[in-house]
């Protein structure tokens, strides 16, 4: 059963379509990439899902429950968290705290403070930066705070992630670092759903792709049939992945 | 540490507890010059403390203070006969509270510097709109007030003062308090965190708005006469602002240090040296901008750090003044 569907979801800025009807569904359980080049509507489709944005027609669905309308902190609430492309973190505040934040609002239940506090550091732990935690996040590299972020987002306790760009910049170590802990955090049983440049890790953790190119989705598929998909061959992938993969 | 801590906190609690018994018994011993001084210190602290609660920790420049203190003065001036003094300080700060809620629905979608002019704009309204219904309806310019002996205009502001600082102190230190950091840290991720950040910046200006009407119903008995260029003017709005960064946001106390500091300024030098008084403002204001960028308070803070590496003690103060319950 899909936990999250979207069914012609569009968003013009102007005459400009960003994202056009665009159709597509994920599955409980999933790691679902979401690819395509610069410009083509990955992160606008996510500022959709989060309700950063209004859609300007078309309908959302988590759960079976309608999102239209809702704004991002009741989407938080729900269930739908989501980590940024450029890094939103609370410079001034130490790492642990930007990790109470989301689990103190995040839930909707009212949670104690004994309790918020220990799921922030479990988050913390759960993402490799208890050691830092103290540290004000300024002082910290893009990525760590990159980390920050999936703490937090962890934090609030999602049924569904939404990643953006995580890997974005990290050397190939680092990536399959990045990598493993996407694959831990499905493993609690979080869906995810994410934008990625870096090819080796959307082909070594999605079990589904979905391509999309001038708002539109061109493709969907496991990652063999996406990478040998004429067209998202010529217009993302080149032909040195297809000879490589 | 903990030990350090420890001591720390008696201090803190022994050393405000002290002052707190000096400010109370002044009107006992004091001059009258002294006691007002101090009364005009205890205004500025309501309305730097409930500025830097507000805008302070969200970002939001707020240029407002001005409007709720007008609106304080004037329901001390139209409700004076009707209800006692006590009656008339919660009135007038639920007043304010309901002008800032209208207000804030209003505006605070708006950003940074439209945010600052929006409510520039509303003191210079609420001032005309005042004067207008003044001259239309009671035929007249300005309100006389009784005065009130200057001893219970001290105690009722101190009472403003003490009701104002707890609150606030609680509220900081509150979840509301960390949901105000996390708008002023990215307003954007707050709201993906799940604050439902428009309800937290109109709620907490509203609140902010009510310790600043109730001392403009306390100090309204103090100048006899005001009209509404008097009680709207752009001055209370100025000093707490320039308190707050004199004194700087970081700590609780930086903004009663702003006060404290101008307060006393103003009193000694405005008085008959007044182009010292705006020279000295402008020369103080500019060295802590260039030098002080987190204030006396930040200064204060350096120091102590700098001290406690000296005698190898690390410093507890960071812990306590975050919300971490």
């Amino acid at each position: 059963m899909p936990i999250l569907e979207g069914h012609g979801i569009t968003k013009h800025f102007g005459g400009l379509a960003a994202v056009s009807n665009v159709d597509f569904h994920i599955d409980q359980g999933e790691i679902v990439g979401l690819i395509g080049p610069n410009g083509a509507g990955k992160t606008t489709l996510f500022n959709l899902i989060s309700a950063a944005l209004p859609l300007s027609s078309g309908e959302i669905r988590f759960k079976g429950q309608k999102l239209n309308g809702l704004k991002p902190h009741r989407i938080c609430k729900m269930g739908i968290s989501r980590t940024f492309q450029e890094t939103k973190v609370f410079g001034n505040m130490p790492v642990l705290q930007n990790v109470l934040v989301g689990a103190f609002f995040g839930t909707p239940t009212r949670i104690s403070g004994a309790d918020a506090a220990r799921e922030a550091s479990q988050a913390l732990e759960f993402v490799g930066l208890s050691a830092m935690s103290m540290t004000p996040v300024k002082d910290l590299t893009l990525v760590s705070q990159k980390r920050v972020e999936v703490a937090r987002a962890l934090a609030t306790k999602p049924e569904l992630l939404l990643l953006d760009e995580l890997m974005a910049g990290l050397n190939p170590a680092e990536v399959s670092e990045a990598m493993e802990l996407v694959t831990k955090i499905r493993d609690k049983g979080i869906t995810i759903l994410m934008v990625e440049h870096v090819m080796k890790a959307i082909m070594g953790i999605c079990e589904r792709v979905i391509v999309l190119h001038h708002g539109e989705k061109i493709a969907e598929g496991t990652c063999n049939e996406i990478s040998c998909n004429k067209t998202v061959i010529d217009i993302y992938l080149g032909e040195e992945t297809r000879a490589g993969s | 540490m903990g030990l350090f801590a420890r001591h720390r906190k008696l201090l803190q609690v022994g050393s405000l507890a002290l002052l707190l018994i000096f400010v109370a018994t002044l009107p006992l011993y004091g001059k009258t010059f002294h006691i007002n001084m101090v009364n005009l210190i205890l205004m500025y602290v309501v309305l730097a403390v409930s500025w830097a609660m507000f805008s302070g920790s969200t970002g939001y420049m707020s240029l407002a203070p001005a409007a709720s203190f007008g609106v304080g003065m004037y329901t001390m001036a139209l409700l004076q006969y009707e209800l006692p003094f006590p009656v008339i300080i919660v009135v007038g700060g639920l007043l304010s509270f309901m002008l800032a809620l209208l207000t804030g629905l209003v505006t605070l979608r708006l950003k940074g510097m439209y945010f600052a002019i929006f409510t520039f704009g509303l003191i210079v309204f609420m001032a005309r709109i005042v004067a207008y219904l003044e001259s239309q309806i009671q035929h007249q310019r300005g309100q006389h007030i009784i005065q009130l002996d200057s001893s219970t205009i001290f105690y009722a502001m101190l009472g403003v003062v003490v009701v104002t600082v707890l609150v606030i102190y609680f509220i900081r230190r509150s979840r509301v308090g960390l949901a105000m950091q996390s708008i002023g840290g990215n307003e954007d991720a707050a709201e993906h965190m799940g604050i439902n950040t428009t309800m937290v910046k109109v709620l907490t200006f509203a609140i902010s708005s009510i310790f600043m009407g109730a001392a403009g119903v306390v100090m309204a008995p103090r100048l006899i006469y005001i009209n509404a260029d008097i009680a709207f003017s752009p001055v209370y709005s100025f000093m707490p602002i320039v308190m707050c960064i004199f004194g700087g946001m970081g700590q609780f106390h930086g903004p009663i240090i702003g006060a404290a500091v101008f307060g006393y300024l103003e009193k000694t030098l405005k008085s008959d040296l007044s182009t010292y008084f705006y020279l000295g403002f402008g020369i103080i204001m500019v060295a802590v901008i260039l030098f002080l960028p987190n204030g006396i308070g930040g200064l204060i803070q350096m120091l102590q750090g700098k001290i406690g590496a000296r005698l190898k003690l690390r410093k507890g103060g960071e812990a306590g003044q975050h919300a971490n319950t």
